[in-house]
């Protein structure tokens, strides 16, 4: 039923197909990229530009837009670093849908045009890259930080170690998995009408403190999210999910969050055992 | 430790400045049936307040006599105004049993637990458990349809 | 949203009833106009046209102003949205418990 209504569910994009794309490939040797082309400081008005660029089995969209950038035109801005889907720099909107540059391969994409556009619901600096300054002060507003007590942050000769069981450990570490490269904000339809509302990977952060059990703020952080424009702008459209690159599944986070505002998951995390060591002292 | 985001997070400016916006609502499916659903909660939701309001008002042509509600009749006992209903009862029983889907997984339930994520990274709150739901709404939704068609239509 | 959960849940069951009761006679006698007052005769009936009154009444708006206040987040606007959906609801709430109180006087 999917495939008839030619709806896009989280595998297609993200299970590659070896056969498809070793056909793809050998059918094909060079692609159209479509750039999004806008300098702000140089007026509003915006238009894209069309390379085209050799490819092979490996390339990425990255590399086909580094080798538009070195020979084809200087000019175009692209922001990127590691190239392994692990910085989070590279995010854009890949043939409509928000995709790590660096993550997708050429040979995913069945069109022959690729279209390469800025990150949708971030201000565009210039080209393809995006003003990151709300989302990571969306970030910064959810206390990105244990709060713990018994934790001795001052004296540094004391060591607090936290005893943390496997179990207690898997039920935040899908979430601290984020790399903060925004394809969930920009898949985001209530972030896309919201300019309030903190986002799927900020929520997915308060979450990720929540539910681990050496910080000992859940209230607090619980009130933090707990606006108009806050948690309850949030209805499931799982669009983050989709689009997450790590498996952080943000939706699943922010609606067990929801669980523990409305009451309906028990309150009761106990917190981790800790002891203090002292350096010296083995 | 903040109590609200609300007071931290500025004006309207250029935070609007490449929003999606209304366009994010208008193709719902680049990304799956979640979003179709969430696209189509709204749209039933907005559609069956406007026909409330309208139930109300022709119902109202009760309290102005028999020949008013007779007139209002002749107006909506029409194969325009049975195709309409049988629309009313679609839309309506899908946006119950999605609504009740809803209720359940926007309070963490139905959505399975977090763990270590592997490649290929499918997301365990999209499962074919609560996507189902959505699934059976629809086809709810088409029963209704057919069965109330089936008593509207049955003298004709 | 909470009031939207309760809402919504409370209504449905309520519709529910009302929709069966719909089917007791068939479609084309339901409608007559005799039949129809018959039923706001019945007080229990009346209550529960009432109920589905306001609860549906609530939930649409709320769900209007839960949609309307994601366009645009400056105070006047959302206290704008706030107040046209409470008063629109508290209209039509109004205008259909006139309906209610009048057909169960008639006959």
């Amino acid at each position: 039923m999917t495939a008839l209504l030619n709806i896009k569910t989280s595998r297609t994009k993200l299970v590659r197909d070896e056969k498809k794309e070793g056909k793809v490939e050998s059918d094909r040797k060079v692609v159209h990229l479509k750039v999004y082309r806008k300098n702000p400081k140089q007026g509003k008005s915006s238009h894209y530009d069309k390379f085209e660029v050799p490819v092979q089995r490996w390339t990425t969209v990255l590399d086909a837009l580094l080798y538009a950038k070195s020979y084809l035109d200087k000019s175009i801005a692209i922001r990127y670093s590691c190239r392994m889907a692990s910085c989070g720099s590279c995010g854009m909107k890949i043939n409509g849908i928000p995709r790590l540059a660096c993550y997708t391969k050429v040979s995913e994409i069945d069109e022959n045009m690729i279209t390469c556009e800025p990150l949708p619901n971030f201000p565009i600096i210039r080209d393809l890259v995006g003003d990151f300054s709300d989302f990571f002060e969306h970030h910064r507003a959810m206390d990105p930080f244990i709060h713990n007590q018994n934790a001795n942050i001052v004296d540094k000769n004391n060591l607090t170690e936290f005893i943390q069981t496997p179990e207690d450990v898997e039920n935040y570490l899908q979430f601290s998995y984020c790399i903060k490269c925004g394809l969930c904000y920009s898949a985001c339809p209530s972030v896309g009408s919201d300019t309030k509302f903190p986002g799927p990977q900020a929520l997915a952060q308060a979450y990720r403190y929540v539910a681990d059990n050496r910080d000992d703020a859940t209230q607090s952080r619980l009130n933090i999210v707990d606006s108009k424009h806050g948690i309850w702008r949030c209805h499931f459209a799982g669009s983050c999910s989709v689009v997450c690159p790590k498996g952080v599944d943000p939706a699943l986070g922010i609606q067990l969050l929801r669980g523990h505002l409305l009451s309906f998951s028990k309150n009761d995390k106990k917190l981790a055992e800790s002891r203090t060591r002292t350096l010296g002292k083995i | 430790m903040k109590s609200s985001n609300e007071d931290r997070i500025y004006s309207d400016s250029n935070k609007r400045e490449n929003r999606e916006g209304l366009r994010a609502w208008l193709n719902p499916s680049r990304y799956g049936w979640e979003r179709i659903s969430y696209w189509l909660q709204r749209l039933t939701g907005v559609f069956l307040l406007i026909y409330f309001v309208g139930h109300v008002i022709e119902t109202s042509s009760l309290v102005d006599g028999k020949d008013a509600w007779n007139a209002m009749l002749e107006l909506t006992q029409t194969t325009w105004g049975h195709l309409f209903l049988i629309l009313v009862i679609g839309t309506s029983t899908f946006h119950s049993a999605n609504g009740i889907r809803l209720l359940f997984t926007e309070t963490g339930r139905g959505l399975g637990k977090p763990g270590r994520p592997d490649y290929p990274y499918s997301p365990v709150s999209l499962n074919y458990r609560q996507k189902s739901g959505i699934w059976i709404a629809l086809l709810l939704a088409v029963t209704a349809m057919l069965y109330g068609a089936s008593i509207l239509f049955a003298g004709e | 949203m909470k009031i939207h959960y309760i809402s919504g849940i409370a209504a449905l069951f309520v519709v529910a009833v009302h929709i069966i009761m719909r089917l007791v006679m068939p479609f084309s006698m339901s409608l007559e106009y005799e039949n129809v007052i018959a039923n706001y005769q019945n007080i229990a009936y009346a209550v529960l046209l009432e109920s589905i009154l306001v609860l549906i009444a609530i939930h649409g708006f709320n769900g209007l102003r839960i949609i309307l206040i994601e366009f645009r987040q400056n105070m006047a606007w959302e206290n704008g949205v706030t107040v046209f959906t409470l008063v629109a609801m508290i209209a039509l709430i109004a205008y259909g418990t006139r309906t209610i109180i009048i057909a169960n006087g008639l006959g």
